[in-house]
């Protein structure tokens, strides 16, 4: 009793188990918000006027506490994982979408104008030639966006526990058993270092031509 | 003489005559990167007093690496500068920067500052008054041709032309003797680019700065410069010597293939109109009558130039025809101006004329006389003899410029 | 089941614009927080920044340090210290810092190293001594860029700054987890609007900071 991986059985998982949800939690949300912020940022760099207004929503839902955001949403969506799932995916919207129109309007105006010239349709010129170029600023949001997640999971332990390896913290509290917030805070932090380093390496191979 | 010894070894100054007053001296310099590189090699030239000296070579040839070592922004490797017959390592770095104005590519203008408080620049540093510096910076913008309404604009509300003079304006601000010049007009368009390289040869000529000006358009450097120097890969000098005598006998296989292959023909820019014989006779005003008409027809054409009752040309007319009552006027082409011209302007004039006769005019735009293609020749070769029998054909020539440099 | 209700309902409530727990006092507390600890995290990260930016070197190491900051979850953390050090503002402050830290050190790095290299040059060649490099030429051009990472650690603080009621601190966190535990919806719907409402007044207050201090040259040049 009362080692680092002695997890308390209230919690009814494993370390790993923790570990498992907690990825879970934090990466569906950032998948999702990659699938909503690409052809939203699209539309933002296409339609220059649209972009000021689309970075002001996104700006103020921001600035929602995630804490308030999840207890709100507990309305409708009740004690679960979605209930945190759905502020994580704002959140990495709003790092996303300029991110990607960064990156898309980093593309040379003398490479979209040869790619145009060379007869690419809009649609085959965003896939084969605006998104690839995007691809080092569209890794940049990526990062911050999957570490902040990561980070952020933790506060679903107030709800119940919906926290991921934030469900220690609670635990900590409750059987005064301060090792079990160095598990919850030290595991977080290194899954966070660990997937933002696997995220750096997917970047390399994707993109061989960057200069590094 | 004023010579150094070869293979960059000291130099011996002005021993014989106190002809050369070297302002900026660069003594068997060396710039060597620790990655092995070397930008200069043992580069040694004297760098005259008043006047523009341009290093001009293709990229790579340490151009840059030269003109960024007399304000110390880079520091040789091995060998000196000295300004004044002092190293300019004796002084503060910001000092010496600032007593040499600085202009580069895209001008580099602050774009947080107004134009005036950019020109302000230096200035300000030197401790001048906010007041003081601002009335310097109005005078500068007049001196380079800027409206003074555009003081309190900034950068961006600028054209690149317009800039770039801001530029000029900023480096002359602390009238500093010495100005450097790191490819300044290289990034606007020709129009624009011809324009400033003329007004700095008219600021040069007004103020009497010692110019360093690095290129890589020959065109550019022969244009404006009183001496260039012309630097290969490596950063070794190929040829220091003024533009027509660049022109006229290159040093060797690189230079001459990197003046290109029209330099005989830019050559004659330096040879001046002036001696050229005109002929005054086949010329007739426009209400001249068939009498006067026929009186100055003469044997070596069938034309006439037409001119208006002011003495301006019109055009040519075959002289049969005009004088048999025809009115067709042939477009005579460009004309040049008789004395301030060269014999280029003249010759280009000859052959773009359709007659084959190139039109003289004075400072009014008056016709003066016609010359035939012959005739030029003719000047061509005459000036051609004068330079070879060493007369002082080509202005800023008289110190021997062989021995100005030696190639290291 | 109106979010506009509960906040009526809350807002209306004149018990809850006085006393201990009451509106002013809260959103004192909250600014209090949050000013101090972005007041600590600029003096840590803008020097940090501005030098590494400036003289280009110690990238990569404020590259990690910017990471390992992120990666810091703000709420564990929190736990963590308080478990530690007791109830107190440190623990408090310090997540809050750690948060704020990376956007500040990155933004003012790349701001800095993005000022094109041209003007540093040109600054140099005319005698410019590196302060005054950087201070009059490559800080006025980096401020928007500066200004954007110092507010968007502005916005995350006051955001976040509700976690410290978990561990039975002030500010506008007290009505979220208040709220939260009592099932009074009203309490966290206000706190969150109160929350979102500081954040919006940090954002007014940057852009006025940004028509102020940025130089007119540099800002039009940017839109």
């Amino acid at each position: 009793m009362g080692g680092f991986f002695d997890i308390p059985s209230d919690l009814q998982a494993s370390w790993w188990g923790l570990i498992g949800l907690h990825l879970q939690e934090a990466l569906i949300p950032v998948l999702f918000g990659l699938l909503i912020a690409l052809p939203l940022a699209q539309l933002g760099a296409r339609f220059r006027w649209l972009y000021p207004p689309m970075l002001g929503v996104t700006t103020v839902l921001y600035a929602l506490p995630s804490l308030a955001f999840i207890v709100l949403l507990i309305n409708w969506t009740g004690l679960s994982t979605t209930t945190v799932e759905i502020p994580l995916t704002i959140y990495s919207l709003v790092v996303l979408i300029p991110a990607i129109v960064d990156g898309v309007r980093s593309v040379p105006e003398e490479t979209h104008a040869a790619a145009t010239a060379m007869g690419f349709g809009p649609f085959r010129r965003y896939l084969q030639v605006e998104l690839p170029i995007a691809v080092p600023a569209i890794f940049a949001g990526l990062r911050v966006a999957t570490v902040s997640s990561i980070s952020l999971v933790s506060v679903g332990a107030l709800i119940g526990n919906e926290g991921g390896l934030g469900n220690l913290l609670s635990d900590a509290l409750h059987y005064h058993r301060p090792i079990l917030s160095w598990n919850s805070v030290i595991t977080t932090a290194v899954l966070a270092i660990l997937i933002d380093g696997l995220l750096v390496l997917l970047r390399r191979l994707l993109t061989p031509w960057a200069v590094r | 003489m004023c010579s150094g010894q070869e293979n960059g070894g000291p130099l011996i100054f002005c021993v014989l005559e106190g002809l050369c007053t070297a302002l900026i001296l660069i003594d068997a310099v060396t710039k060597r990167y620790p990655d092995g590189t070397t930008a200069v090699d043992r580069l040694t030239l004297e760098i005259p007093d008043g006047s523009i000296t341009v290093l001009v070579g293709p990229s790579g040839c340490g151009k840059t690496t030269t003109l960024r070592m007399i304000n110390r922004m880079i520091d040789p490797t091995e060998g000196r500068i000295t300004l004044d017959g002092a190293d300019i390592r004796e002084q503060p770095v910001n000092a010496l920067r600032r007593s040499m104005g600085y202009v580069i590519q895209h001008a580099g203008l602050f774009p947080h500052r107004t134009i005036a408080e950019n020109i302000a620049t230096v200035p300000r540093l030197l401790g001048w008054d906010r007041r003081q510096a601002r009335a310097r910076a109005l005078e500068l913008m007049d001196r380079v041709g800027l409206d003074k309404a555009l003081a309190k604009r900034y950068p961006y509300q600028l054209s690149g032309g317009q800039q770039q003079r801001v530029g000029v304006a900023r480096a002359l601000a602390a009238d500093p003797p010495v100005m450097l010049m790191d490819e300044p007009f290289s990034a606007v368009d020709p129009i624009v680019r011809k324009g400033l390289q003329e007004e700095l040869i008219r600021i040069q000529e007004e103020l009497g700065k010692t110019i360093v000006f690095v290129t890589h358009d020959i065109d550019e450097a022969i244009k404006i410069g009183d001496m260039v120097a012309v630097l290969r890969e490596g950063g070794k000098l190929a040829q220091y010597a003024p533009p027509a005598e660049l022109l006229s006998s290159p040093a060797d296989g690189f230079v001459e293939d990197f003046l290109g292959l029209d330099r005989g023909i830019r050559r004659l820019s330096f040879f001046t109109a002036a001696g050229l014989e005109l002929n005054t006779v086949p010329m007739i005003a426009v209400d001249s009558t068939a009498e006067q008409m026929a009186a100055r027809t003469i044997p070596q054409t069938p034309y006439l130039l037409v001119t208006d009752t002011e003495g301006r040309p019109l055009g040519w007319a075959v002289a049969k025809e005009r004088i048999a009552g025809s009115d067709a006027l042939i477009a005579f082409g460009h004309s040049f101006t008789a004395g301030r011209d060269s014999l280029r302007a003249a010759l280009d004039s000859a052959v773009l004329s359709p007659t084959g006769w190139a039109v003289a005019v004075d400072e009014n735009g008056r016709a003066v006389g016609v010359a035939a293609q012959e005739a030029i020749a003719a000047a061509i070769r005459t000036a051609h003899l004068e330079q070879s029998a060493g007369s002082d054909a080509i202005p800023g020539a008289s110190d021997n410029p062989d021995d100005a440099a030696v190639d290291a | 089941m109106n979010l506009f209700h509960y906040a009526d309902v809350f807002f209306s409530n004149n018990a809850n614009w006085s006393g201990a727990d009451g509106i002013p006092t809260r959103l004192t507390e909250h600014v209090q927080y949050s000013l101090m600890a972005l007041a600590i995290a600029a003096v840590i990260a803008l020097p940090l920044g501005l030098v590494t930016g400036h003289t280009g070197r110690g990238g990569n190491a404020l590259a990690l340090v910017a990471t390992a900051g992120r990666a810091l979850p703000s709420f564990g953390l929190l736990v963590l210290l308080t478990v530690l050090m007791g109830l107190g503002l440190t623990p408090v402050m310090i997540p809050l810092v750690a948060l704020a830290v990376p956007p500040i050190l990155v933004t003012t790095y790349e701001a800095v190293r993005s000022v094109d290299r041209a003007l540093v040059d040109a600054a140099r060649g005319m005698g410019m001594e590196p302060l005054r490099v950087l201070f009059q030429v490559e800080l006025p051009v980096a401020l928007p860029l500066i200004l954007s990472g110092v507010r968007s650690a502005a916005v995350q603080i006051v955001s976040t700054a509700t976690i410290a009621a978990y561990v039975s601190f002030g500010g506008l966190g007290r009505y979220i987890v208040d709220g939260l535990y009592q099932v009074d919806y009203n309490k966290v719907v206000g706190g969150a609007v109160l929350v979102a409402g500081l954040a919006l007044v940090t954002l007014g207050l940057f852009w006025v900071a940004g028509r102020v201090f940025v130089s007119a040259g540099v800002r039009r040049q940017q839109r």
